[in-house]
């Protein structure tokens, strides 16, 4: 096409609308982009309001009430009593060591993400990339319960980990880590170690993603300019990089802290007897037929969160965001 | 007296690419140096090479007559103005120019005070509170300014640091850099690829072309007396006259540049004038620019604004003095 003097163009300076309903529309959202704001956001808006929040209150609400011991039936009148029987120490014995066993996951995860996460973001082009993304993500298109089985054959006495420490004649190392209290057992697929195992596994992938695409974000000449300034790589470290990549770190961490403190599936495969929260859950509410005190132990990780969030955002994890 | 920042035989590869190939430089402590060059012509590699932030593929670097090669960036007594300045943006203003200091190890109310005196020196006292993100483009130029300055370096190192200031902005900070490095004493080597800024600026300038230093020397020599047509081209688009024209008015076969402004426009034929066409006029401000056509080599003129101007598709005579033809060192 060669370009015409525009003199030449017969076409109007206006063009006529589209027609019908559907120019009507664009022309009606064009003129009113809040219209079409409210029209997009209602369903979402309905949906997280009343299904979701609502009925999370609604369960909430069921804490409050409490269990006639006798009958079995609820009763509801509001009372504090549920509350007590949680606060009785077999039941602060499972939220302590939940608490424990998601922190101790946190920290794992975020200390094996935060290299991977790193060469995703800074080293990584092209094809690599690709490769991470793939490694990231593998593990959560198989089957949760397949992953567990699969873990619980690797940490069993016969397993293949046995079987490899053995080669390496390290068998000592483990016999010794799995005598002692608390973490040990008879083997790591009914220890507390094995379960920890087990869920930073399941949950790394949710801390890699956040922090990588935290750290991507960080403009690679901030590195240079601290290095420049005269920092050596580990002060580059905690002043630069660690503070720019805390809030992927604090958004992994609620991924893989809630969803530890929620669990009930891992903890009841590997590991030891011991309850955890979300085992709690299952029983009370399940074969114990205690809704209240089920509803009250979920109300547990939700106040620890939000603790956690606070405290996170009083010590400045969002300031960068 | 040792150079202030020295190469020998200095080249950097990229796999095939030779960002800096074979390079030669002395740079004198206290000068104002500018490196200039179109974009990839190897400039900010070479300034990335006093930095640290790369190493040389060949060749040897010495820092005021320390050799460099294998130092990180961090054990150099260099800093550097970012082009996008690099500033923390999880750090206010304070606390970026102090950082150089905090990770020397340097006590904070010690490293408050000089990062305040850092910022007053650049004009810009009583911001400390603030955060990057809150200040405007020049503004934040002068922070990194400060966070370089405040750690006394021998180098001061600036790459592009004016290329994203408007105009006005722009040649402000020219004056106050060059005031700046005056009164500090301090090795200033800037890179830049606006010929003006180079030559308004600097005490010398190295021009790059393609990993390459095409001709080192004072901003007059560069522009005077350019040694080859790739400069003559690029420092103040000189019109580049072949050997061919150039025979007919020295009697020298070589290439030749003619400065814009040595032309003069005539109605007449007279003498040995070249008869040339007007293509187009642009208009400048305080000068006109002249696109001229003579018999098929295109020249520039600039003539002062005012001048009596003839309409484009005329034909003109031109005439320039003949000692304003500068020949050119490359062979024809």
């Amino acid at each position: 096409m060669t370009l015409t003097a525009t003199q030449a163009n017969p076409a109007p300076a206006i063009l006529p609308g589209n027609g019908g309903m559907r120019g009507a529309l664009s022309d009606l959202f064009w003129r009113r982009p809040q219209f079409l704001l409210l029209l997009m956001l209602l369903p979402p808006v309905l949906w997280l309001g009343i299904v979701y929040i609502g009925s999370l209150f609604a369960l909430l609400l069921q804490s409050f009430f409490s269990i006639d011991e006798f009958s079995g039936l609820i009763n509801r009148q509001f009372t504090l009593k549920t509350y007590g029987d949680l606060l009785q120490a077999a039941n602060l014995d499972i939220i302590l060591r939940t608490v424990t066993m998601a922190a101790l996951v946190t920290l794992a995860s975020a200390i094996i993400a935060f290299p991977i996460a790193y060469y995703a973001a800074r080293y990584a082009r092209g094809r690599w990339k690709a490769l991470f993304y793939l490694g990231a993500m593998l593990p959560l298109w198989s089957s949760y319960l397949v992953k567990i089985y699969a873990w619980k054959l690797i940490l069993a006495k016969e397993g293949i980990l046995t079987w490899l420490l053995a080669k390496l004649h390290l068998l000592w190392l483990l016999d010794g880590w799995l005598s002692l209290p608390v973490v040990g057992g008879n083997s790591l697929s009914v220890s507390s170690t094995g379960t920890f195992i087990v869920f930073v596994y399941v949950w790394l992938p949710f801390m890699i993603l956040p922090v990588q695409a935290a750290l991507e974000r960080v403009p690679g000449n901030l590195v240079e300019a601290s290095s420049d300034l005269g920092a050596s790589p580990g002060q580059t470290f905690r002043n630069v990089l660690f503070p720019l990549a805390l809030p992927g770190i604090v958004a992994g961490s609620i991924f893989t802290f809630s969803l530890t403190l929620g669990d009930y599936i891992i903890p009841q495969i590997i590991g030891t007897s011991r309850l955890f929260i979300g085992q709690a859950v299952y029983s009370q509410q399940g074969t114990a037929g205690n809704i209240p005190l089920a509803a009250a132990f979920t109300v547990v990780p939700i106040v620890i969160m939000g603790f956690y969030l606070w405290g996170a955002k009083r010590m400045g994890a969002f300031d960068a965001l | 007296m040792t150079s202030a920042v020295s190469f020998q035989k200095v080249s950097r590869h990229f796999g095939a690419v030779r960002a800096v190939d074979a390079v030669d430089l002395d740079i004198a402590p206290g000068e104002f140096f500018a490196m200039l060059g179109p974009s990839g012509s190897g400039k900010t590699t070479c300034l990335r090479l006093i930095a640290g932030f790369e190493q040389p593929t060949a060749g040897s670097i010495s820092i005021f007559g320390e050799r460099a090669e294998g130092v990180p960036p961090y054990r150099r007594n260099v800093n550097t103005v970012f082009q996008d300045y690099a500033l923390f943006p999880h750090l206010n203003v304070l606390d970026n120019v102090a950082y150089g200091l905090m990770v020397k190890g340097v006590g904070k109310p010690e490293r408050r005070k000089a990062a305040e005196e850092a910022l007053s020196l650049v004009r810009l006292p009583g911001y400390g509170a603030r955060r990057p993100g809150q200040l405007s483009g020049g503004q934040r130029q002068r922070v990194a300014l400060a966070r370089a300055l405040v750690n006394q370096p021998k180098v001061l190192l600036l790459d592009e640091p004016l290329g994203a200031l408007d105009l006005k902005l722009r040649e402000n900070m020219q004056e106050e850099l060059k005031s700046l490095q005056k009164a500090l004493g301090i090795t200033f080597v800037f890179v830049t690829h606006d010929q003006g800024e180079a030559l308004s600026m600097a005490d010398r300038v190295a021009v790059f072309n393609e990993g390459r230093i095409m001709q080192i020397g004072t901003p007059e020599d560069i522009y005077q007396r350019p040694k080859t047509r790739f400069v003559a081209d690029f420092v103040g688009s000189s019109n580049v006259l072949p050997p061919d024209f150039v025979q007919r008015y020295s009697g020298q076969r070589r290439w030749g540049s003619l400065r814009p402004e040595s032309i003069r426009i005539g109605r007449a034929a007279k003498g040995d004038g070249v008869a040339a066409r007007l293509v187009s006029t642009n208009y400048l401000g305080a000068t006109t620019r002249l696109a001229l056509d003579a018999d098929g080599l295109r020249l520039h003129a600039i003539v002062p604004a005012g001048a009596k101007l003839p309409r484009e598709g005329e034909t003109v005579v031109l005439t320039f003095n003949r000692e304003h033809l500068h020949l050119m060192d490359e062979p024809s």
